[in-house]
């Protein structure tokens, strides 16, 4: 076997008093394509961080070829030889430059560009980037105009513009369809052929078994597994999770079979391409909505809240017709949703005078809660006490400013401004992002303990997360339900 | 997980410590009362300069003369607070004079009327901007721009371009022989116990009544919210367009209160009556985020950010300052503030 081509030797992260990675020990060869798995918080963006030059570490040795990797920026990182794919296309490119101009970006911005390169030269040299992807568009052509996956095709063009030996895809599938991620999965094969290493950071699991040769399980800040292609998966989970597989709840005592479902849904299309597909929810139930990031699971869930609106079907709530046409609808009706990424959905920043826990808390039911003009501040700050002795807030009291809480506090803040009055569907996207494990825990028990009286549909991308909430578990990808009800050893009780 | 004790805070001597804690306790007392500082010290510098300057009638001329201005900062602020930014509120307190000159001189109209429509104008105005930032998702700097100019232009049209007062010839060779009626020009002349100009009270009124609503109500904190993170405020159920519309017809219609309040102390049309007013309107809303340290458009740093201005400008010219270096100080006064918003804020925080 070939030596590796890059290697990471006793790597170690903090943030403050959080130890995200710790004495990791990874490497990868030519012509390899290594898989990292871990759960939110593992500290799989970090490692990718550090490698991609990003974060600097602050222990152990970098080895890539025969020398020490210690790139200060990502141009650098690129310069030595490791490109990354993040996953966000939209970061990388400029829409309204021409395919060419985005191909030769880097070019056209590094130091060493010409003032002025002929239009038939740059699409000359843009051609044999786009050849080696497979990429067949005008290059004159404005970027905006081609598709999700043919923008990617760009920005993996342009990575590989400079030869690198080891290239990271960062959910490199997240937003593509089926035939699209196929196309990328040839061109990942194609890439293994040339030598190139390739680093992939995946919740597909389809995408792992396709892809990986092999996988690397981070847990804790460092690799706690590797398995060999063909990799099994159920035990890469169970390392992924650190423990067998959780029990599940009970579901609720009293038997609803008969009774009007919480939420049904009849031919439900996202969008007009869209699948169409049912869900029920009884009162009582929690369901996990589980699938990749870019699935169509915020849409969803913005769609029962009527931030969106679907392209097609049916929505009823409580045996009632259900078609809210705004937020204000869902929230008079009782329909709660707590958004995923908090700081752009939910909370509001520092520079916003009120930004205090018990104003985050109440926003949404000032209306409600007022007496006369003046603010309900008794009010506020009596549910604002409340909320914090219940979730266990960890803080100095209802005045403290939300910005200067933790991750795990900020969720708590969220959670608690949604049981502040009773809800009889409450929606949680992403709930336990950027929250450790203890929070997490906490956040789980606080849903359950109040799930009786209301129907709680929880959207996540990680299994393990859904295991820890849900009664039942629900995949959902490419804006459709997958299959209700995974296969073992996933599978749990039917409603 | 570990805990990790920063080793070089622990190094620190006590003493290092207490400097570093009252270096910051410092540098957060300058931030709130920098600027209510440096006031008091200017007029401090000018009544010993120039004993007059703290005459009631001098300090009151200031006010009468800074009011217009810090109405419609008034307004610009509560656009800011929603995120918006109304470049229009000078054209709109312009054309708003011009309409309620129209009325009276062209329409022969009484003073009622003449307020009547003013205000209408205002309310249109801000409708028109609000629609076209909500509705059309005009960006809001672009869309008011828009309106500015558009009215700067509509106000010319009915006069031909000529400024407006009894006996003005119209563009179709008519002459305009209606006159201010004194009820009306009272609005800008008049002084309550003989001591008090109407427009201070005016401005006294708003100042009590916008900082109440967006202080101490739920919709200023909506409006607030909106400001700080739009997609937050509408999935907490907030209708944030409504609001961003709302904003914007309050924003126009204290506008046109302004306008108002310059035709009834001028007593005619003046066609250049909006010159500067835009401008100084939106230093004052800036210079405002300095004040107390609030970093945020709100409105008393507005009114005393328009007062600032307006006690500089006065003193400086009873020191015999040259007219000509106003809009030089206004605009080193501007960017001192911001300044010291932004750097001087952000370090404090960043020591806490």
């Amino acid at each position: 076997m070939s030596a590796p081509i890059l290697t990471a030797h006793s790597i170690t992260k903090r943030f403050g008093a959080t130890l995200a990675l710790s004495r990791l020990n990874f490497s990868i060869r030519a012509g390899e394509v290594v898989a990292l798995m871990g759960a939110n918080g593992a500290g799989k963006s970090t490692f990718v961080k550090i490698l991609s030059g990003v974060y600097a570490r602050d222990e152990g040795m970098l080895t890539l070829g025969e020398r020490a990797y210690a790139p200060d920026s990502p141009q650098a990182a690129k310069h030595l030889g490791v490109a990354t794919v993040h996953q966000s296309i939209a970061d990388a490119v400029v829409p309204a430059l021409s395919v060419a101009d985005n191909l030769l970006l880097d070019e056209l911005c590094g130091g060493g560009a010409q003032w002025w390169t002929p239009r038939a030269s740059r699409h000359l040299r843009a051609a044999a980037l786009a050849a080696r992807v497979g990429l067949e568009v005008d290059p004159g052509a404005p970027l905006g105009s081609l598709s999700l996956a043919g923008q990617q095709r760009v920005v993996i063009a342009r990575a590989l513009a400079s030869r690198p030996r080891l290239l990271i895809l960062d959910e490199p599938t997240a937003s593509l369809s089926t035939s699209e991620a196929a196309r990328l999965h040839a061109l990942v094969d194609g890439l293994r052929e040339e030598g190139v290493a390739v680093l992939l950071v995946s919740h597909r699991l389809g995408d792992l078994r396709r892809l990986a040769s092999r996988v690397a399980v981070l847990r804790d800040g460092r690799i706690v597994a590797e398995h060999d292609a063909p990799v099994d998966f159920d035990a890469a989970l169970e390392a992924m999770i650190g423990r067998p597989l959780p029990q599940v709840r009970a579901l609720p005592r009293t038997s609803r079979i008969g009774a009007e479902p919480a939420l049904l849904l009849r031919g439900l299309r996202l969008t007009a391409h869209g699948d169409a597909f049912d869900l029920d929810v009884q009162q009582g139930e929690i369901v996990a909505i589980v699938g990749p990031v870019g699935a169509g699971k915020s849409r969803l869930a913005q769609v029962i809240f009527g931030a969106l609106r679907a392209a097609a079907g049916e929505m009823r709530l409580y045996g009632g017709a259900w078609a809210p046409r705004s937020p204000t609808d869902a929230i008079r009706a009782g329909v709660f949703l707590a958004g995923e990424d908090r700081w752009r959905t939910s909370l509001f920043p520092d520079t916003v005078a009120f930004a205090s826990i018990a104003a985050t808390i109440s926003f949404p039911f000032l209306a409600r809660w007022q007496r006369g003009v003046g603010l309900p501040r008794d009010r506020e700050a009596a549910q604002a006490r409340d909320a914090i002795e219940t979730f266990g807030i960890r803080c100095s009291g209802p005045d403290d400013r939300v910005a200067r809480l933790s991750g795990g506090n900020q969720q708590k803040v969220l959670l608690a401004r949604w049981h502040a009055e009773p809800a009889r569907l409450l929606l949680l996207d992403e709930p336990f992002q950027g929250v450790d494990a203890g929070a997490r825990a906490d956040i789980a028990a606080a849903l359950r303990q109040r799930a009786d009286s209301r129907a709680t549909l929880v959207f996540v991308s990680d299994l393990e997360e859904a295991h820890e909430v849900a009664d039942r578990i629900v995949m959902f990808d490419r804006g459709a339900i997958e299959h209700d009800d995974v296969e073992e050893p996933f599978s749990l009780a039917n409603s | 997980m570990r805990s990790i004790t920063p080793t070089a805070a622990a190094g620190n001597s006590p003493t290092r410590e207490a400097t570093r804690q009252r270096r910051h306790s410092l540098f957060v007392a300058l931030e709130r009362g920098g600027l209510l500082l440096v006031l008091a010290a200017l007029g401090v510098i000018f009544t010993v300069r120039e004993p007059a300057f703290l005459n009631v009638a001098n300090l009151f001329s200031i006010l009468q003369a800074v009011s217009i201005v810090a109405l419609l900062g008034i307004g610009v602020t509560i656009t800011l607070a929603a995120g918006g930014f109304d470049l229009s509120v000078g054209s709109v307190a312009a054309s708003a004079q011009m309409a309620a000159s129209y009325v009276l001189v062209v329409w022969h109209g009484n003073g009622w009327e003449a307020v009547l429509a003013c205000l209408a104008l205002g309310v249109v105005a801000g409708l028109f901007n609000g629609l076209l930032i909500t509705r059309l998702h005009v960006p809001d700097q672009l869309a008011t721009l828009g309106t500015l100019f558009l009215l700067a232009g509509l106000q010319l049209i009915p006069t031909g371009g000529r400024s407006l007062a009894t006996g003005t010839v119209l563009p179709d060779g008519t002459e305009a022989n209606g006159t201010f009626p004194d009820a009306f020009l009272a609005l800008g002349r008049a002084r309550l116990f003989d001591v008090v100009p109407v427009p201070v009270l005016v401005l006294l009124v708003l100042t009590v009544l916008v900082s109440f609503v967006m202080g101490s109500t739920r919709w200023g904190r909506v409006v607030y919210a909106i400001g700080g993170n739009e997609t937050a405020a509408r999935l907490a159920g907030a209708p944030t367009a409504r609001y961003r519309l709302a904003a914007y017809v309050a924003s126009a219609t204290i506008a046109s209160l302004g306008g108002l309040l310059i035709a009834a102390r001028v007593g005619r049309g003046d066609v250049s009556a909006g010159h500067s007013l835009l401008l100084d309107a939106v230093a004052a809303a800036l210079v405002g985020y300095a004040v107390w340290g609030a970093k945020r458009p709100n409105v008393p740093g507005t009114v005393i950010g328009a007062v600032f201005v307006g006690v500089l400008l006065n003193g400086l010219t009873m020191l015999n300052a040259p007219y000509y270096l106003q809009d030089f100080i206004k605009g080193a006064l501007l960017v001192v503030a911001l300044a010291f918003t932004f750097s001087i804020g952000r370090r404090a925080e960043g020591r806490n």
